[in-house]
């Protein structure tokens, strides 16, 4: 195991950034059209950053699976964007969103960048509102904010159910006007499939043309990669169905660290499957909690309707084990005990695996007109999809895989042990540690983006400029690194088609989701993990000889997409079993059952544990190599949480 | 967005570039349209002098100022014109939406948008024949021709002709279904549409669509049943 | 239950299916409880096991946000209810048919890639041409500098929600983008940050639609009818006033180059 350096500048926790921002090399501005960037994905993340670096004067190239820069899966985040503007002047500043975000994280993030993140988010809000988004408002015409979990003042902006896609807009808007200006060339369609390296450096990628099946290699003096997260390895989740980890796991098995694969975020509170064909989990906000009250008939598999079980034959088990918290728990400990009455047989509706969330003491304490005002659209969704009306029946709700917090490793400048391979967004593991607060993910991704990469992406390109052989010049796309690439992908992709098996990509994936969702999703423990990990290696061998695709390259063919990608969830499956059996403790979205306090709650390990594992790719079929890095806390002690 | 300045100093080429846009067409044809309308409720004002039972005094005298008098001769002009751009703008938004769907549905729903709205080339192209029939044994006759009858007596012999009369009364329902889209639709053109005031537009379009047509309708009826008693 | 599907399949402009026809498939075990999607899940299950190439369709985040699927289901945009995109239609909302007729949206503007895929890049240029607020990363005013009416930024909210699935154009029987187009004028025409370029960016936005070749707004209706996320015509009045007002109310100095074919502003065809 070796140590990692996370380059994080000298200095007091607050004087950190600003120190970096003047240590930074600064980019000439008649040089820095000169540099050509590439950016994988137009989420909130690689829009802002790609519009960022137009305006400075940089080429943008930025690349897309979808159809249109607009449709990232940014836009489905409802709930908003957190910003320690203490608009409510209820004592919220700087060290306090920098505190609650170390503590939720379970002290599993690096304190240094939480706390830049803490600092920009005010700069963020600022950025949006210039733009035009539509922010929700008091009457007098000032910001409105909301609260939410993990925090007790009220620091989140938001625009009603849409803050995603309302912040997408906005990026989206600007991203827009650098295209207009010919400093950003979008690529819709196009799928990102290699990393290319060239003395060390990231220099460029290779990507596919989904409309036509195009191979091609694009060069630039840097790469950045805001590819989001891999929440569809569950294949159930809350993610976009195009969501994935090609560009992540191929940029992996290139050189770059995969840190904390294993921390992910299940979501309590979704509507549960109805059936084997269910393709995504629809979430449902969280707010929810406030009134429902969770429970699950006492008698196992009672064959009643849920209104016609009394009272006393119910078990309000959140109500029960957390008497002073009850429904309202965080999300992680919902999450595991709504697991867990299922797996002992208690789950109710056609598959098993779902719980009551019941509204009708809300709805005889408020009234069902209040209950409306407060919830109403989310019980209409909840009717479309379900066909149940939640004023009449009790939900019924289940967890689901929601976001990940693990991503490549980077370092304080947002770049990854590869250099010039800068990674923005969920698709970076750096700023959310073991568990993800509520509004934070948005954040994230702009402050990423629009306020940390533009600076630091010129330090890395003045140094290069300087340092490298070739200087200002980037290699050609038709180098043989790049054709070296290509050809392998090529090769990749014939293997792919030519396989005349029996089970179509979705069916493995499925089968990939059961085995994570049983073994490597909200409790864990070794005897699981080491099952899962065999069990991903049949299902690898399965994909290599059971595989059906539509024989077909040449145009547009979903399922030689599918099976892509899901070659790559295969085996970022199995490294992500292996980080949650290596890391021997419990911590935030990490729960292993063999770490746990006496009354059930996660038992961390600050001594053994306080480090990030980022993985190194050493080659196919062998181990990947653990390297560290030391988590220190200098200005928040570690604590425990407790819900009781 | 692009900010070259086109330099429109001492030239109406803001105005032609104006409705070469889609929006400034849809202007054009909400403003002659409108123009159109209040027309046709002086026409009809006109026309009313029909119904008074003195043997088409009233009417002559009324149609003779209208001939003679110079203040419509200048008023026709921007009728004229107003009914040109009206037509010639209706076909060309209309060819071009017709191509802008490219290929057809197979299926087509009818809920989604008024019978009226969707089929305002057709009662406007039926409105146009008529038109032209009507200015062919009215204005061209009276107008251009100097014809020796009497105004009254040339629509008298007009709408003795039950094919005639059937075409009007024809005319007048498709005109009808024609205002029924088209007067409300104006308003939304020039951007007044608003929670407080539309749906009184909205009434007072129906209740004009209905009326003047209808009126409009009603005096040939008259004047066959006035032929039938004077028999 | 049983269902007939009558699915529009067609190929690439090179290939041999570049015609495009209707193609008859049948489902008989099709759960009410099923989205649409799933359903064509299912049927391209099938035809993959078949042997058969399966339906291309557009689809992302399946919750009715991202703006990604679409199809005219029985001459309906998105299917018969309103208010959904088609990923939130089940098919228990589908009971009363036995035969479902699928299409892609149709408007020349929105070539068909494949199948039930077209092509809408002609949205983003538009978008590119002024769809924003001329501000540069960083140097901008507090947020809480701006004052804003809960009213009018309710308002701009709903103009913003707009997901750009073009449902407006496939409903429209002028094939017209003036719905979609009207939102991000009305959405930054509201707020007082996009009053600077407002002249400026609905003529510039006009000519972009123009250019696209969608139809003619006639008042019809059907996209506020079709509109997943209730995006009114007020919106279209509101892009008509400010049109309106930006030719006879913008100084002569202040009006950008349009309409002259050939010169100008060519730089609007940039992307894809």
């Amino acid at each position: 195991m070796s140590t990692l350096d996370s380059k994080i500048p000298q200095g007091s926790l607050t004087e950190k950034w600003k120190k970096q921002c003047f240590d930074y090399k600064l980019v000439n501005p008649a040089n820095k059209r000169k540099f050509d960037i590439i950016v994988i994905g137009s989420g909130l993340a690689g829009s802002s950053s790609a519009a960022s670096l137009a305006e400075l004067g940089y080429n943008v190239t930025v690349f897309t699976h979808n159809d249109s820069p607009r449709r990232a899966h940014s836009i489905a985040a409802q709930g908003g964007i957190n910003a320690s503007k203490n608009y409510q002047n209820d004592n919220d500043n700087v060290h306090r969103l920098f505190y609650d975000t170390i503590k939720g994280g379970d002290f599993r993030a690096r304190e240094a960048n939480v706390y830049r993140l803490a600092e920009i988010s005010e700069k963020i809000i600022d950025q949006c509102v210039a733009q035009g988004v539509p922010f929700a408002r008091e009457y007098g015409g000032l910001l409105d904010n909301r609260s939410f979990g993990g925090a007790q003042v009220s620091r989140t902006f938001y625009a009603k159910g849409q803050t995603g896609q309302q912040l997408l807009l906005g990026a989206y808007g600007a991203l827009n006007r650098q295209i207009q200006k010919k400093k950003v060339k979008v690529y819709s369609y196009h799928e990102m499939l290699d990393l290319v390296l060239v003395e060390g450096r990231a220099v460029g990628v290779v990507v596919r043309n989904l409309l036509n099946g195009e191979i091609k290699s694009y060069s630039a003096h840097a790469v950045i990669m805001a590819s989001g997260g891999y929440s569809n390895i569950f294949y159930l989740s809350t993610n976009a169905k195009n969501c994935n980890a090609t560009a992540i796991w191929r940029a992996y098995k290139k050189g770059a660290y995969f840190a904390n694969p294993c921390f992910t975020q299940i979501h309590p509170t979704c509507i549960p499957a109805s059936g084997s064909y269910q393709s995504k989990l629809t979430l449902m906000s969280e707010s929810l909690r406030n009134d429902g009250r969770v429970w699950v008939p006492k008698q196992k598999k009672d064959p009643r309707k849920p209104s016609e079980i009394p009272d006393n034959e119910r078990d309000y088990f959140l109500e029960r084990k957390y008497p002073s918290f009850g429904n309202l728990v965080p999300r992680d400990v919902a999450a595991r005990n709504i697991k867990e009455m299922c797996d002992e047989g208690y789950g109710v509706g056609k598959t098993g695996l779902a719980v009551y969330m019941d509204f009708q003491d809300a709805l005889k304490r408020l009234g069902e007109e209040e209950v409306e005002s407060r919830y109403g659209n989310l019980f209409e969704m909840y009717e479309m999809i379900t066909g149940d009306d939640p004023y009449v029946t009790p939900m019924m709700i289940y967890p689901a895989a929601h976001y990940t917090m693990g991503g490549l490793w980077v370092d304080y400048n947002l770049m990854s042990n590869i250099e010039g391979l800068f990674v923005l967004g969920e698709a970076n593991f750096s700023d959310h540690g073991a568990n993800r607060l509520g509004a934070s993910a948005l954040m994230q991704g702009l402050a990423d983006g629009y306020f940390v990469i533009p600076y630091s992406i010129g330090d890395y390109l003045s140094q290069m400029a300087k340092t490298s052989k070739s200087g200002f010049k980037k290699p050609p796309a038709d180098s043989p690194e790049f054709k070296k690439a290509e050809k392998e992908i090529h090769e990749s992709i014939e293997k792919l088609i030519s396989r005349k098996g029996q089970k179509s990509p979705d069916e493995i994936h499925r089968e990939l989701g059961v085995i994570m969702r049983d073994y490597v999703g909200m409790a864990r423990n070794a005897v699981g993990l080491k099952k899962a990990i065999n069990e991903i290696k049949s299902l690898k061998d399965e994909f290599a000889d059971n595989l059906r695709v539509f024989q077909s390259g040449e145009s547009l063919n979903e399922s030689l997409e599918k099976a892509g990608r899901l070659s790559d969830f295969l085996e970022l499956a199995e490294l992500m079993a292996e980080d949650a059996l290596q890391r021997n403790e419990s911590c935030g979205g990490h729960f292993r059952t063999e770490y746990q306090t006496p009354e059930g709650e996660a038992l961390r390990n600050d001594k053994k544990f306080s480090y990030v594992a980022a993985w190194e790719y050493t080659g196919p079929k062998k181990k990947p190599k653990l390297n560290m890095e030391k988590l220190t806390f200098t200005d928040i002690k570690p604590s425990t949480r407790s819900y009781k | 967005m692009s900010y070259q300045i086109k330099n429109y100093k001492n030239s109406l080429r803001w105005l032609t570039d104006a409705v070469s846009l889609s929006t400034g067409k849809k202007y054009l044809m909400g403003f002659t349209g409108f123009f159109l309308i209040m027309f046709l409720m002086v026409h009809l004002f006109g026309n009313m002098l029909l119904l008074k039972h003195d043997g088409g005094l009233a009417f002559n005298a009324y149609s003779k100022s209208l001939l003679t008098n110079v203040l419509i001769r200048v008023i026709e002009i921007f009728l004229f014109a107003g009914f040109i751009l009206h037509i010639i703008f209706g076909i060309t938004v209309s060819i071009q939406n017709k191509n802008a769907r490219g290929k057809q549905y197979a299926v087509k729903s009818n809920i989604t948008s008024s019978f009226f709205s969707r089929h305002m080339i057709e009662t406007g192209s039926f409105i146009l024949i008529f038109l032209l029939i009507h200015l062919k044994t009215f204005f061209y006759a009276h107008r251009i021709m100097d014809s020796n009858l009497t105004m009254y007596e040339s629509v008298v012999m007009a709408f003795q002709n039950i094919y005639y009369t059937g075409f009007y009364v024809f005319i007048m329902i498709l005109l009808s279904f024609h205002l029924m889209h088209g007067f409300q639709s104006a308003f939304q053109s020039f951007g007044l549409n608003h929670n407080k005031y539309s749906p009184l537009i909205k009434i007072i379009g129906l209740f004009y669509a209905v009326v003047v047509p209808g009126l409009f309708a009603l005096i040939p009826f008259y004047i066959y049943m006035e032929k039938i008693t004077l028999q | 239950m049983e269902i007939t599907l009558k699915i529009w399949r067609q190929g690439s402009q090179e290939s041999k299916k570049a015609k495009g026809a209707f193609e008859t498939y049948k489902l008989n075990d099709i759960q009410e409880d099923m989205s649409f999607l799933e359903m064509l899940d299912v049927l391209n299950e099938k035809l993959l096991h078949e042997g058969f190439e399966p339906v291309a369709f557009s689809h992302d985040c399946r919750e009715g946000i991202c703006g990604s699927c679409g199809v005219v289901i029985n001459g309906r945009a998105h299917g018969p209810l309103k208010g959904i995109t088609t990923c939130q239609l089940h098919m228990r909302h589908l009971k009363k048919f036995t035969t479902l007729v699928i299409e892609p949206w149709r408007a020349k503007a929105f070539p068909v890639i494949k199948d039930l895929v077209v092509d809408r890049s002609a949205f983003d240029r538009i978008l590119q041409a002024g769809g924003y607020i001329s501000v540069n990363t960083g140097g901008v005013p507090d947020a809480n500098s701006i004052l804003i009416g809960k009213h009018i930024a309710d308002e701009a909210f709903v103009a913003a929600s707009c997901i750009g699935c073009g449902a407006c154009v496939a409903a429209c029987p002028n094939a017209s983008a003036n719905l979609f187009v009207s939102a991000k004028i009305s959405h930054l025409a509201l707020l007082p940050q996009g009053q600077p370029e407002k002249h400026h960016r609905v003529e510039s936005i006009l000519k972009a639609m123009d250019k696209e070749g969608f139809g003619n707004c006639s008042n019809a209706g059907a996209c506020e009818y079709e509109c997943p996320k209730g995006i009114t015509l007020k919106n279209i009045a509101k892009l008509n006033r400010e049109y309106f007002e930006a030719v006879f109310s913008a100084s002569l100095e202040e009006h950008p180059t349009h309409a002259h074919h050939g010169k100008g502003d060519e730089s609007m065809h940039v992307g894809h």
